[in-house]
């Protein structure tokens, strides 16, 4: 994929930005580990969040909390970290099946100064291996949405065991029936060995060393792959198992890179590919043409603007991220067509006047937008959905697909008279 | 610091958020970290919104705090006025932003804005929600009425000056606005109740007035303070300075409403309202007396919620749908004499907590066969396998349903005369299943109206079921640890009534305790039962 195609330069705005902060990953890690808890260490704002973005589930056992600062710990009243004990204490008396705990940083914590890796140590000595304890921040003034996790793998790493065996790691949150399908493609090509980090138990821990390639199924772990480099993985470059293309030269790369001979690949992949295309057919003729404008969010928009332009036909007005790590881009933007206006960042106001001049098709927008453009007669997709949706893979694309065909049809399905 | 799963109130800036989205024309300028936007989904999910929350963020980074904070504050305030042109501006911080202390509040009165800027205190370590809408929406208005306060010494016009003035009495109704409970229809039955009366509105705050409305509060006759955790401390400070006489009955319930009404005409000088017309206004009254409510006799309930709702809940509950009130607390610290003197009534000790896991034990202690709380108490009902009933703020979006859904006036009281009662097991099969209990289908902690999930609080977007439904043997260990329940004992209690199982449980052993008996026969689960009826 050497080729580059022309992109205009990248608009780096600075403004109110309407997103999430890194503490809402939890609302999906508690449930791929569900033998973990996360104990944000913040405000009452923080569990605010957290129970407004999780609290429409009725939980018999909650998951997550947060410790929560009073006055007298900023006054310096009370020692933070003797309260932290205690709670954490109390915690695990109640819970005593959590096998790990995720001590998650918040904006509070890290603007007083609270060292949080220090209490971790310190729990986990007492604990004498009853419970591990981790620590990683959530806070939004470092942290945007999906970076969540990419803290809470990063902190993970230290506790893989080392193993120099060849082994293939995909990194990055699956939805379980994907993983298995990934794993099970994989092995008819004769790949073996393939872990996955997280894992669905938070004790089973997948191995790394100089044998391990790391393969991303998502676009926000920069943190993760780097840590995981430092213990001797190398990471294989690929674009992200988006759509049948993504999908396809993604499993590629990670066989190619264990030297599986492509006739072989190519047997596995070629009738999944034709049976994806096939699947896309229908959505495509609805999508083709359309205009589409995504706000920034996740890190995932520019594999989802490359794949509904280049295999739904869209156009793309202008893809919004959060953050571009041009290292994990870099198989990514050279597939973006001519002239895709890319934007890093955000003036939501700003930005705002331009999805109403440009007035496109549909909007990838965040909650707290979704509403009020459709009120204005936009059709949104609320980008979140991406995140809790098993997108990955070739069988996968069509229902990808339908996710941004869902809120034009339904357009054209409501009718009052 | 203080460990908190589920919290009862956010942080007091959403309270701010609250009063700022339910009105018209007023900005909110809040320097807080990138994140802090979640807030926004509370108004354009839970309430479904149409439009964003008039609320401008200044959204600092870790990379900001750096730089000059306070220079950011300054242009998102120049920034949010320049585009919304607000006739009102607020002004504050998160609970990150009070940390670093740039003032903004200040910064923006030296601006020279040319609106009515009003700077808001909210300690967000020690204050909570309701806390911080009552305060923005007291600062607010006494920031506009300021300059319109009579002297001290002048004469006030009393409440009945409105036939002096030969117009309809007129009245302001304080405290609704969005993520309260149930607000919007509240508001749309108490005007038809009003009218009826010949009572006008003359400001609604703050859900739908502007500032100039606000400017308008002092020409009432009277304040009805509807939601007393927002609008208390207003309705003093106008009762104070301008004389305006306060009702302070919440019109929920039968008894309450028909309270609320005597006390409004007699302050204003009307005919007092007609004794009859709650049964004829309301169904609740012949719903209740009618013979299929006679086996809701002495159910025991569990009360939870704000303090408004939980008191007027209590009321409800003991003496217009004849349950047994088993509990009654509150998570609303501001009004904790109000809710100890309803429990004080009721014979209970009321629990004043916002500790969730406080609030469950005492829920598990109390064995009730309905809870009445918040959306926190459906988790802990769930857990315990009891069902419940929402009645208060914390909700989620189940609760700004689409229908007519109010719980004050009298189709209020039909509206809660249904939802309260749904969850409970019908008559006819409350019986079949204590008097059979072999059956393949109808089994033990059914209830086949709410399409037969065997777990009785299951609710359809629940998360995994926790398939135990038996009520959980919560006090299996007392003190002295030495209690043992026989087989006998043991088959017996299951012969009990899946509702009522948690309570012989602990009246048994409460009596096992009391009397020095280590082993819990069928016997003395009789001999308990004898001793604790009356």
């Amino acid at each position: 994929m050497a080729q580059t195609s022309v992109l205009p330069p990248v608009l780096r705005e600075s403004g109110q930005r309407e997103v999430f902060c890194g503490l809402t990953s939890i609302v999906w890690l508690h449930r791929r580990m569900p033998d973990a808890f996360f104990l944000v260490v913040g405000s009452r704002t923080c569990a605010h969040l957290i129970q407004s973005a999780a609290g429409v589930m009725i939980f018999a056992e909650p998951r997550f909390g947060t410790a929560i600062l009073g006055e007298r710990d900023l006054a310096g009243l009370a020692d933070a970290n003797e309260e932290l004990d205690r709670l954490v204490g109390d915690l695990l008396a109640r819970r005593p099946e959590i096998r790990t705990l995720f001590l998650v940083g918040s904006c509070p914590s890290e603007v007083i100064k609270l060292d949080l890796a220090k209490a971790a140590e310190r729990i986990n000595t007492r604990m004498q291996g009853r419970v591990r304890v981790v620590n990683y921040s959530g806070s939004g003034i470092e942290t945007t949405f999906t970076q969540g996790e990419d803290g809470a793998l990063t902190s993970l790493v230290p506790l893989l065991p080392s193993n120099p065996e060849p082994q293939l790691l995909i990194v990055g949150t699956l939805a379980d029936g994907v993983e298995e399908r990934f794993l099970s493609l994989f092995a008819r090509m004769g790949l073996e060995t393939v872990r996955t980090l997280p894992p669905r138990q938070s004790t089973d821990l997948p191995p790394v060393g100089p044998g391990t390639r790391l393969l991303l199924a998502q676009p926000f772990v920069a943190d993760t792959v780097r840590a995981l480099e430092r213990r001797g993985a190398q990471r294989i470059a690929a674009p992200y198992p988006l759509g049948v293309e993504g999908s396809c030269a993604w499993m590629a790369a990670a066989a190619a890179a264990f030297g599986i001979d492509p006739e072989r690949v190519a047997a596995v992949l070629d009738p999944l590919a034709e049976r994806g295309r096939r699947a896309l057919e229908p959505l495509r003729r609805k999508l083709e043409g359309k205009r589409l404008f995504l706000l920034p969010d996740s890190q995932l928009e520019i594999p989802l603007a490359r794949f509904l332009h280049r295999e739904c036909g869209m156009e793309l007005v202008e893809v919004g991220t959060p953050y571009l790590d041009r290292q994990l881009m870099a198989e990514e933007l050279p597939l973006l067509p001519e002239g895709t206006q890319l934007s890093e960042g955000q003036d939501v106001e700003k930005q705002l006047e331009r999805v109403r001049a440009s007035r496109p098709d549909l909007v990838v927008c965040g909650m707290g937008l979704a509403n009020p453009l459709e009120a204005e007669g936009f059709a949104t997709k609320w980008s979140i959905e991406l995140v809790f949706s098993p997108i990955h893979g070739c069988d996968q694309a069509a229902d990808l697909a339908e996710l941004f065909a869902r809120p034009l049809n339904r357009r054209e399905l409501l009718q009052w008279n | 610091m203080e460990l908190t799963l589920w919290t009862y109130e956010g942080p007091p800036h959403v309270g701010a958020m609250r009063i700022a989205a339910s009105m018209e024309g007023v900005h909110y300028v809040l320097h807080a970290p990138q994140g802090d936007t979640y807030a926004d989904l509370l108004f354009t999910m839970i309430e479904r919104r149409d439009r964003r929350p008039p609320v401008t963020y200044t959204t600092f980074q870790a990379r900001d705090l750096g730089g000059d904070t306070a220079e950011l504050v300054k242009r998102s305030i120049q920034q949010a006025v320049d585009r919304f042109k607000p006739e009102a501006l607020l002004v504050g911080e998160s609970c990150t932003a009070e940390l670093i202390q740039d003032q903004p509040g200040s910064l923006a009165c030296g601006m020279d804005l040319g609106v009515p800027v009003v700077s808001l205190e909210l300690p967000a370590y020690s204050k909570k929600e309701n806390w911080g809408a009552a305060e923005t929406l007291y600062q607010l208005c006494r920031g506009l009425l300021k300059s319109q306060v009579p002297a001290p010494g002048t004469d006030r016009p009393g409440p009945e000056r409105w036939k002096e003035e030969n117009r309809r009495p007129r009245v302001n109704l304080l405290g609704p606005s969005l993520l309260g409970f149930r607000c919007r229809d509240d508001v749309r039955e108490l005007r038809g109740l009003l009218a009826d009366h010949g009572i006008d509105v003359n400001v609604v705050a703050p859900l739908g007035a502007r500032p100039a409305d606000l400017i308008r509060l002092p020409q009432a006759d009277a304040n009805l303070c509807l939601y007393p955790e927002v609008a208390g401390p207003l309705c003093s400070w106008l009762e104070r300075n301008f004389g305006t006489p306060v009702v302070r009955t919440v019109p929920i319930g039968i008894g309450a409403t028909a309270q609320f009404l005597r006390e409004l005409c007699a302050l204003l000088g009307l005919e007092p309202p007609e004794l009859r017309e709650a049964d004829q206004r309301s169904r609740l009254p012949w719903y209740s007396k009618s013979v299929d409510s006679t086996y809701l006799t002495g159910k025991r309930v569990f009360i939870f919620a704000d303090a408004t709702h939980a008191i007027a809940a209590a009321r409800i509950a003991s003496r217009e749908l004849g349950f047994t009130v088993v509990g009654l607390g509150s998570y609303s610290r501001e009004q904790a004499r109000e809710v100890r003197a309803a429990a004080k009534e009721l014979g209970l000790e009321a629990l004043i907590s916002d500790d969730y896991l406080e609030v469950e034990q005492a829920m598990a202690q109390a064995a009730p066969e309905l809870v009445l709380g918040t959306q926190m108490e459906r988790h802990s009902a769930k857990r315990l396998g009891i069902p419940c009933a929402v009645i208060s703020a914390p909700l989620h979006v189940q609760d700004v349903p689409a229908r007519y859904a109010p719980q004050m006036g009298w189709e209020g009281a039909n509206v809660i005369f249904d939802s309260w009662v749904h969850p409970l097991m019908m008559g006819l099969e409350e019986h079949l299943i204590g008097m059979f209990r072999h059956d393949f289908e109808f089994v033990d902690g059914h209830l086949s109206h709410l399409g037969g999930a065997a777990a009785p609080a299951a609710q359809p977007m629940a998360a995994p079921v926790n398939e135990e439904t038996e009520v959980t043997p919560l006090s299996a260990t007392p003190e002295g640890g030495s209690l043992r329940w026989t087989a006998s004992g043991e088959a017996e209690l299951s012969r009990i009534p899946f509702f009522v199982r948690g309570k012989v449980r602990r009246n048994t052993e409460a009596y096992a305790n009391e009397r020095g008996v280590a082993e819990i026969t069928e016997e003395t689960l009789y001999e308990a039962k004898a001793h604790f009826s009356r």
